[in-house]
């Protein structure tokens, strides 16, 4: 990659006997939206704080911009917008109050943040509750003034760190429609997330964390084609006979999965798979027939399922 | 950068950035900031000029207080508790708050505000709150007519920076300790407390057993309060005490403020 954004090298942050991050490489590009894709623990926020600009590196290299965030913090928070996994509003001050002082922290014009504050609260759908306190706000509503608030310096990179947990399927709608449109804007995004639909909705490029390492990287078509098969039949026998059936199932599959309460066998053709199945006399009571996602390649590199 | 962002004039600003976010919060508390800051010294003036302060007069004159009413005699005193318990409020919780409850802090450290403007910002903000309350408490001083206007305005900068040389211990504090609810109880009951009573605050020091003396040496309200009574009454101290006064309180308040920024430091970049 030719001169990236952001590059890290090693990265590695210990607290104390505890190591969160465990030596990870990547790079990512001007323009490109970035993903850390994990379980809750797997390091994405501890990476997010280092690529903040504002926790210290245990050991390894970063470079944000060109410059190390440990020697340049100031001048490299400068050009980011942060949005972290909790909302750090001030819940005593009014919706447009939380933009203009934040827009005073990066010392810009009182003019330049009025006109700005008009167009955030339009981005982020909230120009009624301009004079509300935040307190008052739905979960959507604060993280959309979160992420406009994050954005009050016209930053180069945003940093989003699960964006939507908590969200009702709507507000995370609206949310990645906003963030889609920054996208297309160039702004550069890197989020983290354990939910593989937004990885794949929002990510041109992600890297797959588990227990503070990296298992794979790649766009999420490529690590779909790579680690999974094209669809999966998810078959229910009930949680007793699930096991019973498993050695046979396994005979008719490229790879199976066994999980609690369902069997995934990833095949070429589900349809097809399913009907052997009912052909060799085994009768399952719920199938599901659908394409490999990116829960798919976690479950293979890890063993585990994302959300636990 | 679109937006122009001036890096080296946050460096310079950036407390004063932060400061001015406070002041705003507090401004939403005006009225009870107010109250609190108009109410308890009324309530002293009353009790102890109109009770207790009769009280002693009548059982030995001012023979005990240098000469001095009563009530002027603690004066100094309330004055430099009302800046103690001001700038209290306005560094321990908003710091608690910064880093715990809402995390403003880490916040306001996504921008290019560091830790160390964070901290100095939260302390001029609370620097400020402490100067409007001994304002408010001084113009009551002259209303009960127990100071004369003139150089008794000194007791306004000396409470100032008594409770500046406290605050600045209490802003390392609450960004020192994690667990903040045994940390109020011991404060309130185990240092607030005894250093308001033991301090001189109702009767001269050296009244006090010789082993309880200490509490006072290392109060910052024993010493503010003899700096506010000497430059007020004449109170009769030694210029050395003075100067002991002053250096002690002025050392403890670069101590205080030295620990806090590195401690706002550390605990940001975690």
């Amino acid at each position: 990659m030719s001169n990236p954004l952001i590059s890290a090298r090693g990265l590695t942050k210990k607290f104390g006997d505890f190591t969160a991050v465990d030596g990870v490489d990547f790079d990512v590009a001007k323009g490109e939206s970035f993903g850390l894709l994990g379980p809750n623990g797997a390091g994405k926020s501890t990476i997010m704080r280092v690529l903040a600009a504002t926790s210290q590196r245990t050991s390894g290299t970063v470079e944000i911009l060109g410059k190390d965030p440990e020697l340049f913090g100031p001048l490299i928070r400068a050009h980011l917008g942060v949005v972290p996994q909790q909302d750090n509003l001030d819940g005593e001050l009014t919706v447009s109050e939380n933009l203009y002082i934040y827009g005073r922290y990066f010392g810009l014009s009182k003019k330049f943040i009025k006109n700005k504050i008009e167009e955030l609260l339009e981005f982020a759908q909230l120009e009624e509750k301009r004079d509300v306190k935040v307190e008052a706000l739905s979960g959507g509503m604060k993280r959309r003034l979160t992420i406009a608030r994050g954005l009050v310096s016209e930053p180069d990179i945003l940093l989003l760190d699960e964006p939507t947990t908590g969200l009702d399927p709507q507000a995370r709608h609206i949310l990645w429609d906003r963030l889609f449109r920054l996208k297309e804007q160039g702004v550069t995004l890197v989020l983290t997330t354990h939910f593989m639909d937004e990885a794949e909705q929002l990510c041109d490029r992600l890297v797959v964390l588990d227990k503070g390492s990296i298992m794979a990287e790649g766009s999420p078509a490529a690590l779909i084609k790579q680690y999974s098969s094209k669809e999966v039949l998810e078959v229910r026998f009930g949680s007793d006979r699930n096991k019973e059936v498993a050695p046979q199932l396994a005979t008719m599959c490229e790879r199976m999965e066994t999980l609690p309460d369902r069997i995934l066998m990833y095949t070429e053709d589900g349809e097809k798979l399913l009907e052997e199945i009912t052909h060799a006399g085994m009768h399952a009571t719920t199938s599901l027939v659908r394409r490999s996602s990116l829960e798919d390649v976690f479950l293979r590199l890890t063993g585990r399922t994302l959300i636990e | 950068m679109n937006a122009g962002i001036d890096v080296p004039t946050i460096q310079r600003f950036g407390a004063l950035y932060i400061a001015s976010a406070r002041l705003k919060t507090m401004s939403k508390w005006r009225t009870i900031i107010a109250a609190v800051d108009i109410g308890n010294p009324l309530f002293y003036l009353i009790a102890v000029g109109i009770g207790i302060g009769v009280l002693v007069e009548q059982g030995s004159g001012t023979s005990g207080t240098n000469g001095i009413k009563y009530i002027a005699f603690i004066a100094p005193a309330l004055l430099a508790n009302t800046a103690i318990t001001g700038i209290m409020d306005e560094t321990v919780f908003p710091t608690i708050e910064g880093f715990k409850w809402r995390k403003l802090f880490f916040a306001q450290n996504s921008t290019p505000i560091t830790g160390r403007q964070i901290a100095i910002g939260v302390y001029l903000a609370a620097l400020c709150r402490a100067l409007f309350a001994v304002i408010a408490y001084y113009i009551l001083l002259l209303a009960f007519d127990v100071v004369n206007f003139g150089i008794s305005i000194l007791l306004v900068p000396i409470a100032v920076l008594g409770g500046g040389a406290f605050g600045a211990l209490m802003l390392f504090a609450a960004a020192k300790i994690e667990k903040e609810d045994q940390f109020f109880n011991i404060l309130g009951r185990l240092v607030i407390m005894p250093m308001f009573l033991f301090s001189g605050t109702f009767f001269p020091l050296t009244s006090m057993p010789v082993y309880l003396q200490p509490i006072g040496w290392i109060s910052p309200l024993w010493h503010a309060t003899e700096l506010g009574r000497e430059s007020a009454f004449d109170y009769g101290i030694s210029t050395t005490m003075v100067v002991v006064h002053l250096v002690f309180l002025v050392t403890l308040l670069v101590i205080g403020l030295g620990l806090a920024t590195r401690q706002f430091e550390r605990r940001l970049s975690k």
